[in-house]
């Protein structure tokens, strides 16, 4: 028997690994009929601790247009840990019933309990601000369709890089790629931690910090946009002297590139002004397509599935 | 200062100079009914000052513990006078349930039964980090 394979932090994934999935979510678009029943029979629980929209209707669209089945709940309120249920409990009586499990917890490493009492596999949903794998999946597989390629670019990385879960795992994951340089966008309180810059440092990767996103737009291919937070200030006067800087609108669009790609993790409040939506280079719900598309390829590699004649 | 050598049991040599309390403590040596000798400031050519503690007795040990405590220690297991055993410690890769994870957003510190993991991920700058929630462990919270 195969070992059970998890997804907790996108580091659990070889580049070939995100490579196959890529090529995977591509061949569901291209040959969309193969799929339709190709998880006949097979259970998805979705258990979200804390509630999502978008993570969790991914997962369950997922899983329905690959004509499985899907089950679980929305919040720990309607599920037994209202009662005090643990989460490993909770994952070892669900895994009695389902196929595979993407689960969302409030507390980071829940993800890691879940995986060590259960035998069927587990996807990290989002485990607090730790790690959110299928969200830079998602990311890597919108960079692949708009620029057909995942190396030779210069991603720009705007707002609050020091809190930002994605950014951290989308540097992690692209910095294996060949020449992929970041321009790091951010606010002093807001840059990237300094273990992120050693990890780039010893992969030999090129990067560069600025404050400033307009001189920092004629260089990029990729712009991804995350949210300035008013609570991340120690005091109101900067949040309100930094805010509108890392607001895109179309004026500090005018000297990007013409193939320039904008992301966004989503929601947006308002970083992204939206003005900007109809702009041929707005790809954020494009991404959100993505996303559900590489989650249909996740389902189908940690399940150990794959159609006939795949890469023939 | 005179203190006679051990005949059969354990002497933890090499210890950090002014540790030997803290390692006397953790091993729970008060318990013992044997002769125990803390022996502190002694002069050590490797270090310069060192402590040794000297067990009468041949108690288990967790190398485990021991080691992440203080990884310079010589452990020297005696029988009948002789030496029978040097182990030269080092930082364990794994440490379970030695030490807590202090991060309030870690899924142990919610869910008291399940057990407090730690991986060695510098061993120059003795970096542990929580198995879960990747916090690095910067001290106190033993278990």
């Amino acid at each position: 028997m195969n070992e059970i394979r998890n997804l907790i932090n996108i580091t659990d994934l070889s580049t070939e690994e995100i490579d196959y999935l890529v090529k995977v979510a591509d061949d569901i678009v291209e040959n969309h009929s193969f799929y339709d029943d190709i998880c006949n029979h097979k259970k998805l629980a979705t258990l979200f601790f804390e509630p999502s929209t978008r993570t969790r209707l991914s997962f369950e669209a997922a899983m329905l247009e690959l004509g499985g089945s899907v089950l679980g709940f929305s919040s720990a309120n309607s599920s037994s840990a209202a009662k005090g249920e643990s989460v490993s409990d909770t994952i070892r009586t669900v895994g009695c019933y389902v196929d595979i499990i993407a689960m969302r917890h409030p507390k980071e490493g829940a993800p890691v309990v879940g995986a060590q009492r259960t035998t069927v596999p587990i996807i990290n949903a989002g485990d607090g601000g730790h790690f959110h794998p299928t969200q830079t999946l998602t990311d890597i597989l919108t960079i692949s369709r708009k620029k057909g390629r995942l190396n030779n670019m210069t991603i720009g990385l705007c707002g609050d890089l020091k809190f930002g879960r994605t950014v951290h795992s989308l540097i992690e994951a692209m910095m294996r790629y060949e020449n992929v340089k970041f321009i790091l966008i951010s606010p002093d309180e807001l840059n990237v931690p300094d273990y992120m810059k050693e990890k780039m440092d010893q992969a030999g990767v090129s990067w560069s910090e600025t404050a400033d996103l307009e001189s920092a737009m004629p260089e990029l291919d990729i712009l991804y946009m995350t949210r300035v937070q008013k609570e991340r200030f120690f005091n109101e006067a900067d949040y309100i002297r930094l805010k509108d800087s890392y607001i895109l609108d179309l004026d500090k669009l005018a000297s990007a590139k013409e193939d320039l790609t904008i992301m966004h993790p989503l929601p947006r409040v308002n970083e992204i002004s939206v003005e900007v939506d109809d702009d041929p280079r707005a790809c954020y719900f494009f991404q959100a397509l993505c996303g559900k598309h590489i989650r249909m390829a996740l389902i189908l590699f940690l399940l150990g599935i794959e159609r006939e004649g795949f890469g023939k | 200062m005179n203190i006679d050598g051990v005949n059969t049991g354990i002497v933890l040599d090499h210890i950090t100079a002014g540790k030997s309390m803290e390692i006397y403590e953790l091993l729970k040596l008060d318990k013992l009914n044997c002769t125990v000798a803390v022996i502190q400031h002694v002069d050590s050519t490797k270090y310069g000052k060192k402590d040794i503690i000297k067990i009468d007795e041949d108690i288990p040990l967790d190398i485990e513990v021991l080691g992440f405590l203080n990884s310079n220690i010589t452990v020297n297991k005696v029988k009948d006078g002789k030496l029978v055993e040097k182990v030269h410690l080092k930082l364990p890769e794994t440490l379970t349930d030695v030490i807590k994870c202090k991060n309030p957003r870690c899924i142990t510190s919610v869910e008291q039964e399940i057990v407090q993991k730690f991986k060695l991920v510098d061993p120059e700058k003795k970096v542990y980090r929580c198995a879960y929630c990747d916090a690095e462990y910067t001290g106190g919270n033993k278990l």
